[in-house]
């Protein structure tokens, strides 16, 4: 069951993403809804979910791009795997130490991303580092308030499940 | 209890995971003919859920739009009375102005410039992937789109076709920094080729001895055999001196990419342009810069396109040319 929400969660952000994107495309669209998701997952679930999210949602991401297939996969998949090491062995719940994370987990994929692409000699990137960070950046905050969203309904479900119940 | 074992041995997964991406990596960058099934598949599949939510996403606005419209609508629609009474006397203007230039082609014996047939398109989904700019249109396979056709917008030339799928096919924008176009310099007819940079457009190998301007108009040369001739593609920003021989031209794309809709797929087979074409645009371009070199500079309405002998007309691009809807 939390396999296929999980993935579900991966197909609403990738359709998400592509559909925002089709609306703001030249440069703007500083957002990587599919990484935030694998990030948040790889923190709650650990290690080898992490990176077997990662790993799926890179692909599919890649079979839409015309990129080489396996590039973004791999990038995604080193993130989730390095995301659910951190998730397992400190404890990340503060937003702060969340927004550290997501951050962190951009530059990182961005790094192997990029990093493929140039050592393969098939793409070059002139100077990216301002937009990774707004990238960053962006993912960060995106994923701490998604993070604190998605924590807090069920809670918010079931205090007013009980306040229906004390009433009658 | 074998999914028990793997995740208790997490650096294991992880490295079965890297090598076969490694694996699926190396298979592709060595292959060099076809586009993987995966890809066809997967795009397939997931331009019909692109389709479904651009769907949702579109009716929810309709409705938002709807409402928001309805208010203040009789005022509104006084004021596109006016506008229509007013575009009614330009379009008059304008066919009386098409038709003046239309003698004066015939006068001047210019050749006539084949029409393209086109096919509307919408897009239903932007780039999966930030790095890349492409995007998807919600015509495919059916609708007659292949591989590599041109597909353009009224302000100008937007990208080619690079994979198809029955109902949906994927477009590479010219500012992706794979994608390339065979390009010239309107005014001098200098040749070139545009690269797309991301978010803007370069134009490169134009030898350092062409006379180019800031604001000249970049158009298609044809020479790629992907875009009709003439379509335009930006105008020149900047000139740089670049390595070597040639100019570095940063070109500021025509067509505004954020604000894309609906574009238009050009599905007529351009001809194949033959070693003597090419060779007769290389003299006519050779005798018009010794001309340049021995005569004044004459900048003043020339008209475009008469220095070759195969030229383009003045404005052949999307604005004119090609139909809005399916193809005629």
């Amino acid at each position: 069951m939390k396999v296929v929400t999980s993935l579900l969660a991966i197909a609403v952000a990738l359709a998400l993403q592509t559909t925002l994107a089709s609306l703001v495309i030249r440069g703007t669209a500083a957002l990587d809804l599919v990484l935030i998701v694998v990030v948040y997952l790889a923190l709650i679930s650990g290690p080898v979910t992490g990176l077997l999210l990662g790993s799926a949602a890179g692909l599919v991401q890649d079979a839409l791009s015309s990129g080489v297939i396996g590039i973004g996969g791999l990038a995604k998949t080193v993130v989730g795997f390095m995301a659910g090491l951190l998730g397992t062995q400190f404890i990340v719940t503060a937003p702060l130490s969340r927004f550290v994370v997501f951050l962190l987990a951009t530059v990182l994929h961005a790094s192997v991303f990029m990093g493929l692409y140039t050592l393969l000699g098939l793409r070059q990137f002139d100077d990216p580092w301002a937009s990774v960070l707004t990238q960053a950046v962006g993912n960060g905050f995106l994923g701490v308030v998604g993070a604190q969203v998605v924590e807090l309904l069920p809670g918010l479900r079931d205090r007013r499940k009980a306040r229906r119940m004390t009433r009658h | 209890m074998a999914s028990v074992q793997l995740s208790q041995r997490p650096l294991l997964v992880f490295a079965g995971a890297v090598v076969l991406h490694v694996v699926l990596i190396s298979a592709q960058v060595s292959t060099t003919a076809g586009i993987p099934f995966i890809q066809v598949a997967t795009f397939g599949v997931f331009s019909e859920v692109q389709r479904g939510t651009m769907t949702s996403v579109d009716s929810v606005r309709g409705v938002w739009t709807g409402y928001v419209a309805l208010r203040d609508v009789q005022e509104e629609n006084e004021a596109l009375k006016r506008d229509l009474q007013t575009l009614q006397v330009r379009l008059q203007e304008e066919r009386a102005q098409a038709q003046r230039a239309e003698n004066f082609r015939q006068l001047l014996g210019l050749r006539e410039r084949a029409g393209v047939e086109t096919v509307a398109a919408e897009i239903i989904a932007g780039p999966a992937d930030l790095e890349f700019r492409d995007m998807t249109i919600d015509k495919g396979g059916v609708d007659g789109i292949e591989r590599d056709m041109a597909v353009i917008s009224p302000a100008g030339v937007v990208g080619r076709v690079t994979l198809t799928s029955p109902r949906a096919a994927r477009v590479q924008m010219l500012i992706d920094r794979n994608a390339a176009a065979g390009a010239m310099i309107e005014r001098t007819r200098a040749q070139g080729l545009v690269v797309g940079e991301g978010t803007a457009l370069r134009m490169e190998y134009v030898p350092g001895t062409a006379d180019v301007k800031q604001g000249d108009l970049v158009v298609t040369s044809g020479i790629d055999k992907i875009y009709p001739k003439g379509f335009v593609i930006g105008t020149v920003a900047a000139i740089e001196r670049g390595t070597g021989t040639f100019h570095e031209i940063v070109v500021q794309p025509s067509v505004d990419f954020s604000r894309l809709e609906e574009v238009l797929v050009v599905t007529t087979p351009l001809p194949a342009i033959t070693s003597e074409q090419i060779a007769k645009e290389a003299e006519a371009i050779a005798i018009e810069q010794r001309q340049q070199q021995t005569q004044p500079p004459a900048p003043q309405n020339r008209t475009p396109g008469t220095s070759s002998p195969n030229p383009a007309p003045a404005s052949p691009g999307p604005r004119n040319a090609p139909p809005r809807g399916p193809a005629a």
